[in-house]
């Protein structure tokens, strides 16, 4: 035990002083608790790979390594969709995850967010649509909010989430239904 | 290729860094050959098909197998009409979902023990085939949810439990059918092709040198691997010569690759042991080396590094030794995490014993890559069939015997100083030189490339259509061969055993899916 508590005490704390993200970290600190704000709670985000090369999930598992931190913002993944805010959807919709995906969207509780990952969840990645892709997320969900990027540093999904608090795209309950 | 069987075909050399060799096989010769290269102790690397009828010669069904000292990649003619081809799931186990694949994409029948559809769950109908050159997107797809007739077990107290393809985590799309008496599993039966997306289709509407930034996006943890395999077998194909610089640098590059992923891993499997120290001291190790990887390389997992003819960016003096620093820094570290996980009583007990794959069902159900050596089996083509940079290099495959979880921790653990090993070994030998070869991708007929992957051997087979101006490719995942396994290794197991064993394999799902 005490190798482990040296350990701990010799990595010390690392997502604070990283120069480029200090500073966007603590605006998105600020932003995410204006969102809780609004939201009443803190943000839960629901993942669901529909046919991604699993680029994006490495990103999304990176940002809660302790560069990133995304916990401490008080955004955090959720394992029912019941509890999440937020759908976030990676890949270019296989036919064979369209089912699955509508489910999980329909189980979230209203006011809920669509949030596109990657450049196949927009539309731009390189599968496109074809006999076994929808190619989008779009064509299938109303999507809220895009990411871009093949795939997304996790210094751009941060942002994302700070931009998000900033517009305050908080839909009200029932409109969003497709 | 003295081996008595193989006389009477009609054999033809591949160029290229493997030792591969093209014959076509008859029908007596197909199921023969592959016994006696079963009995040999071959392995069957790779089983597809394709529709070569606008060339002529109907429907194809290929098979790479692996022999002592080469290998042979043997071509079946199964016919036009009612194609088919006899099966040999009863000799290589590993060629059971192939099969089934098989039949999905182009209508090949062969009479295998499992008739079941594989990939196909309902985006195209059971009487269209889409790899078939004449097949038509449908405008909507006939059926979301088709059936699947999972393999029951009655008796008493045996219920099911159903997981996915949504999971818990973020992790990848799949479903898996418990039979549990209790907490026990009695059996487990994975259900994959969630995430098929028609990358081999898409490969033919792209130029081969396009087709590497798809390569590199079929399974993102390993895009080194396959853009490497993928550009070998290209290169192969055109009769490419690669620098040595180039090559030097891509087995840089599949080094960092295999540490940057032996890292999550270890931190995921100590988090899903309880240990939550392990995953954040190893995430952060990892980030460290992934940032570094955009800085050095311009993208943080090395995506499109890899291009065809050798590689898209160098590695100065000054990225040399800034990597070599790298390196020892890491080394340190990692010795005082093993440190402390091996000390950690909790943590072993978690690991010893669970997930038990023997050596005998690992060489009986064709084990590659690291699930292979967790059991023993010295199975690493940096060492069977190396190329450069690794007959430069030395390189030792590294190997545990015990096959359970705790096997496969230590063997990423060993693999990992290993890796640094090689990178200072090529950082010491680097060679000068060009980065680029010519390639002339208008002439060739056929290519294979095959590399160690993190995961095992990610193969590449590529053929010309002569009369359409295009190409067939074919990739194939080692996670093809270990998926089985894990439907073995979980067996006796507990139900809250299930995601450490399963993270101890970490098999890809969009690298097999396509």
């Amino acid at each position: 035990m005490h190798k482990l508590i040296r350990r701990l005490i010799a990595t010390g704390l690392v997502s604070t002083p990283r120069p480029s993200a200090a500073e966007l970290t603590s605006e998105a600190r600020q932003s995410a608790k204006a969102l809780v704000h609004r939201l009443g709670r803190a943000l839960a985000v629901r993942h669901v790979d529909a046919g991604s090369c699993n680029g994006c999930e490495l990103e999304i598992h990176a940002l809660s390594n302790p560069y990133y931190n995304l916990e401490g913002l008080g955004i955090h993944f959720v394992a029912s969709p019941r509890h999440a805010d937020i759908l976030m959807v990676t890949g270019p919709v296989s036919h064979h995850m369209v089912a699955a995906l509508l489910s999980a969207y329909d189980a979230l509780p209203d006011p809920k967010l669509v949030l596109a990952l990657g450049d196949c969840a927009t539309g731009n990645g390189i599968f496109g649509a074809n006999y076994a892709t929808v190619g989008q997320v779009s064509a299938v969900l109303p999507v809220d909010i895009t990411i871009p990027g093949c795939p997304p540093t996790p210094t751009a999904i941060l942002a994302a989430f700070v931009a998000l608090a900033e517009a305050a795209i908080v839909p009200c309950a029932g409109t969003k239904d497709p | 290729m003295m081996d008595i069987f193989l006389q009477g075909l009609d054999l033809k050399s591949l160029p290229g860094p493997l030792p591969a060799f093209r014959a076509p096989a008859g029908r007596d010769q197909w199921r023969r050959l592959c016994a006696q290269v079963h009995e040999a102790d071959g392995r069957l690397a790779a089983l597809w098909a394709t529709d070569a009828r606008p060339d002529g010669q109907g429907f194809l069904v290929h098979a790479v197998l692996t022999l002592v000292d080469s290998w042979l990649w043997l071509t079946y003619s199964a016919g036009d009409e009612q194609p088919s081809y006899p099966a040999i799931d009863d000799i290589f186990p590993s060629a059971a979902r192939p099969q089934r694949a098989i039949y999905d994409l182009l209508g090949i029948a062969c009479g295998g023990a499992d008739a079941r559809p594989w990939l196909r769950h309902g985006a195209w109908s059971p009487t269209e085939f889409p790899l078939r050159h004449d097949f038509d997107t449908p405008a909507m797809p006939p059926d979301r949810e088709s059936g699947y007739p999972f393999i029951a077990v009655a008796g008493n107290g045996v219920h099911e439990i159903g997981v996915g393809p949504i999971h818990a985590g973020t992790i990848e799309p799949g479903h898996f059918r418990f039979h549990v008496v209790g907490d026990e599993i009695l059996r487990l039966e994975e259900r994959l092709g969630y995430t098929h997306k028609g990358v081999e289709k898409r490969f033919g509407s792209l130029t081969l040198p396009q087709g590497t930034r798809l390569a590199a996006r079929i399974c993102a943890d390993s895009t080194v691997a396959y853009t490497w395999a993928y550009a070998m077998a290209a290169e192969t194909l055109c009769g490419c010569h690669v620098p040595h610089r180039a090559q030097w640098l891509r087995g840089l590059l599949l080094e960092r690759e295999r540490i940057a992923n032996h890292l999550g891993d270890i931190g995921a499997l100590s988090n899903d042991a309880g240990l939550a120290f392990g995953q954040t001291q190893f995430s952060l190790l990892k980030e460290r080396w992934i940032q570094a990887n955009h800085r050095v390389f311009g993208h943080r997992y090395l995506m499109d590094t890899i291009v065809l003819g050798g590689v898209a960016h160098d590695l100065g003096p000054e990225g040399q030794g800034q990597m070599r620093e790298e390196c020892d820094t890491l080394e340190m570290a990692v010795h005082t995490l093993q440190d402390i996980i091996d000390d950690h009583a909790g943590l072993q007990e978690r690991f010893i014993e669970t997930g038990r794959v023997t050596m005998a069902q690992a060489r009986a159900l064709g084990a590659v890559g690291l699930i292979a050596r967790a059991s023993g089996l010295a199975r690493d083509m940096r060492t069977e069939f190396p190329y450069l940079p690794y007959t430069a290099l030395s390189t030792r495959a590294i190997t545990r015997s015990q096959g359970d979880v705790a096997a496969r921790v230590v063997l990423r653990f060993s693999e990992i100083y290993e890796s640094l090993r090689l990178i200072r070994d090529i950082l010491a030998n680097f060679p000068d030189g060009p980065l680029l070869g010519d390639c002339d991708t208008d002439n060739g007929t056929a290519g294979l490339g095959c590399v160690e992957g993190w995961r095992g051997e990610v193969l590449v087979g590529i053929e010309r259509i002569a009369s359409g101006h295009t190409h067939r490719v074919h990739i194939h995942d080692p996670s093809w061969q270990n998926w089985p396994l894990l439907e073995h290794a979980v067996i006796g197991d507990l139900v809250p055993d299930f995601p450490l064993i399963n993270k101890s394999f970490n098999l890809a799902y969009s690298g097999h899916d396509l």
